[in-house]
């Protein structure tokens, strides 16, 4: 069995072997791959009995739930309006240069993938950084690539 | 039974309906049309067109008329000046996401959209053009679908088809907002995913977003090219669905205009794929006696239930969804690939026709039977056996381009050989038909009597419950048939695919048992095919149907061992059915594939 098969059986026997657990096994298993594999995805469909394109249909609707490759670390700004009026675009700058890859893109050694996301509800604390799971209100440019530095230095 | 009564009022007259009945039911019973895309009546509800939209009295907004119930007191509007701009700015905004190629497009005139379009007198483009996927080419990857996702509006009929009727969900709503479409499994083409080519999404699609894949020109330069000996063969459903493409009511009987219109087209020779049907009753009664003699007298163990492998949907979902019970089908080709392997074969060898010449198309309700006579193992006359399947709705186009008035045509008789045909064939057009015809042949070889059901109408089979099961005493039999003294026949019927899913789950564990089972992969049977007339609907189908069992009544000949044209097969060129060349031509094998 492949670690993907492994990691689906595994969050598959936490939820449930129902329709109700499509969401909570497709976020566990972004949790520790960064993004649905095609694999992924038919693994999903098998254990619980759905159609493969259903699955991939719920994926595709999530900007959360990623089908294609992310580096280890996703970087997401905030590209919503007010955002924008803060200076999300300094941000971005500030984060291509240091990363050297556009946004959408993945850094050639795999751990950093940069994307703007869609309003993440600091809009009164704008701007905002998201690295994962945790999120860094008030970004500067400074500030950001002091964030990444530090995700540089713990990340494997 | 106590039944609740809401009164409401529908443009200022009072009606009275069940409750929960929708306001475009109630709207329907005092006549006043709404028009709707997404609704169909196979399918749930999903409101999400907006086209049926009404003004209902105290209420802000609009509502979906198809998605709300009525309740007491309510007055609905359905043609106020808020509902008419709101209906035609539905059908702009449709539009404006639509390419809108008409007369190129192949549902020209037959177009949900376009037939709104027109009614609403949509000119000038009031929004800006969104179509997205214009310049990308349609997905031509299948025989038998053609998809098109720049003709689509996400009504969501065809998802809704393939899970709901058919337990198969090739089809899927990927990505969100502007983003959105029907596609499939991370976009793969289509004869790379799980789709059975069933085409009941085809006949479901308002627009020209799923159509069939159309062979109607090589057919015309197969008939117009004086070198190439056409024949062509018509299915059992054809006959009483063909009319309702060409002017008539659901339920009419064309049969002797269809063979003459197929005439004026010019084909060489018009043959009934019936004779293979009646042939297909000799060869899979046969099967399955023999593995039940088997399974009763040997004690081998053999795949029982035998299941029908006349519907090449039900075989690909077959051969995705349960690999582990392929043994379990009949070997027996279909009518249509048994007709392809004969006509190359024993037909060229009678009428001294060199089959390398001979161009073999059938006419068929489905649509999968495109992919089907492209099939690797359906060349054992050499030859590709079945050049071109056109469905019935593809014959009604070709009658209309060659200038025929179907409706003024004299009856004609199909042509000889294989042009003759049973009851028992015409009723495989309809789920149970099948079964009906092998219980009336086979229990009359073992029992030497007739089978015990008034008028050979084997009611039981019959009718468009899901699932059906009958139960036949086998008693008082032959001496040769000793084995099958006092056995209760145990058979089983599904329609649709989702039925078969169901049953079939429940074979594989093993909570029901029985001898035989029929599955068709459509709803009613071929009756409702792929390739049939659209529109479909539980009333068109029925009345298809009734049409179906009236043909068989009306035969002189209502059982297959009784074919002429059968019996001369066997003794002149396949000597006994399952015997060497019965093996050789009528016979196949299937592949595993997966559902992933």
């Amino acid at each position: 069995m492949s670690n993907i098969e492994t990691l689906v059986k595994t969050l598959v026997e936490k939820h449930g072997k129902t329709r109700n657990s499509l969401m909570p096994v497709l976020q566990g298993i972004v949790k520790e791959e960064r993004f649905l594999s095609e694999e992924a995805m038919i693994s999903v469909a098998c254990e619980l009995d759905l159609s493969a394109a259903e699955v991939y249909g719920t994926a595709s609707f999530y900007t959360f739930l990623d089908t294609v490759p992310r580096g280890k670390n996703v970087v997401r700004i905030c590209k919503t309006i007010s955002c924008h009026m803060k200076g999300k675009d300094e941000i971005i700058e500030a984060l291509e240069n240091a990363l050297k890859v556009k946004v959408g893109e993945t850094t050639s050694d795999k751990k950093f993938t940069l994307l703007t996301a869609n309003c993440l509800g600091w809009c009164h604390k704008g701007p905002v950084m998201l690295v994962n799971d945790a999120v860094y209100p008030e970004i500067t440019p400074q500030k950001a690539i002091e964030v990444i530095e530090d995700y540089v230095k713990n990340t494997k | 039974m106590n039944e609740f009564l809401v009164n409401l009022k529908i443009n200022n007259i009072p009606v009275s309906v069940k409750e929960g009945t929708t306001i475009l039911d109630a709207a329907k019973i005092l006549n006043f049309k709404i028009p709707t895309l997404c609704n169909h009546p196979d399918l749930t509800v999903a409101g999400n067109c907006r086209v049926c939209v009404v003004e209902v009295e105290g209420s802000r907004l609009l509502s979906a008329s198809c998605a709300t119930p009525v309740s007491e007191g309510m007055e609905v509007y359905t043609n106020s000046e808020k509902v008419r701009t709101a209906r035609k700015h539905v059908i702009e905004l449709l539009l404006s996401e639509h390419n809108a190629d008409c007369t190129k497009c192949f549902k020209n005139g037959h177009c949900e959209l376009q037939d709104l379009a027109s009614e609403y007198r949509i000119g000038d483009h009031v929004f800006i053009d969104m179509v997205k996927d214009r310049s990308k080419l349609a997905d031509m990857s299948s025989p038998s679908i053609a998809k098109d996702d720049s003709k689509c509006i996400r009504c969501q009929r065809c998802v809704r088809t393939c899970e709901e009727l058919q337990s198969v969900s090739a089809l899927a709503v990927i990505n969100k907002g502007d983003h959105q479409k029907i596609s499939t499994f991370m976009n793969k083409p289509m004869d790379d995913v799980v789709c059975t080519n069933c085409g009941q999404c085809i006949n479901r699609c308002p627009t020209g977003a799923l159509t069939e894949r159309t062979y109607l020109e090589e057919v015309w330069n197969a008939i117009n090219n004086p070198s190439k000996h056409v024949v062509v063969q018509t299915a059992p459903a054809v006959r009483i669905g063909l009319g309702e493409d060409l002017g008539y009511k659901p339920g009419e009987r064309v049969t002797g205009k269809m063979v003459a219109a197929l005439k004026h087209i010019g084909f060489d020779s018009v043959l009934d794929t019936d004779f293979t049907a009646d042939l297909t009753i000799m060869e899979e009664g046969t099967e399955l006696l023999t593995r039940l003699k088997k399974a009763l007298v040997e004690g081998e163990k053999v795949a029982l239930p035998m299941m029908t492998s006349c519907s090449p949907g039900w075989i690909k979902f077959q051969e995705h969804m349960f690999p582990d019970l392929l043994n379990n089908l009949s070997t027996c080709k279909s009518p249509q690939q048994m007709f392809g392997a004969l006509a190359k074969t024993y037909y060229a060898r009678k009428k001294g026709i060199d089959p390398k010449n001979m161009v073999s198309v059938s006419i068929m309700p489905c649509t999968a039977k495109k992919f089907e006579c492209n099939r690797p193992e359906m060349r054992d006359s050499g030859y590709q056996d079945v050049d071109y399947v056109l469905t019935t709705r593809e014959l009604a186009m070709m009658v209309k381009q060659a200038g025929i008035d179907f409706m003024k045509l004299d009856d004609e008789h199909y042509d000889s050989i294989m042009g003759e045909g049973t009851g028992a064939a015409v009723i495989f057009g309809a789920t149970g038909g099948v079964m009906e015809a092998a219980l009336r042949t086979a229990y009359e070889i073992v029992t030497g009597r007739e089978v015990p059901f008034k008028n050979l109408n084997i009611m039981p089979v019959r009718g468009f419950e899901g699932i059906k099961e009958a139960k036949v005493l086998i008693n008082d039999v032959k001496p040769e048939w000793k084995f099958l003294e006092g056995v209760e026949l145990s058979v089983a019927i599904a329609h649709g695919l989702h039925n078969a899913n169901e049953l079939m789950k429940a074979v594989r564990e093993g909570k029901v048992v029985y001898h035989f089972i029929e599955v068709m992969g459509c709803p009613g049977g071929c009756l409702g095919g792929g390739g049939q007339p659209i529109p479909t609907s539980p009333e068109i189908r029925q009345k298809r149907a009734s049409a179906i069992y009236a043909e068989d009544e009306g035969l002189p000949l209502r059982k297959s061992h009784l074919n002429p044209e059968v019996a001369l097969i066997y003794k002149e060129f396949l000597g006994e059915p399952l015997g060497h060349k019965s093996h050789d031509l009528l016979h196949t094998h299937y592949k595993v594939r997966k559902r992933y």
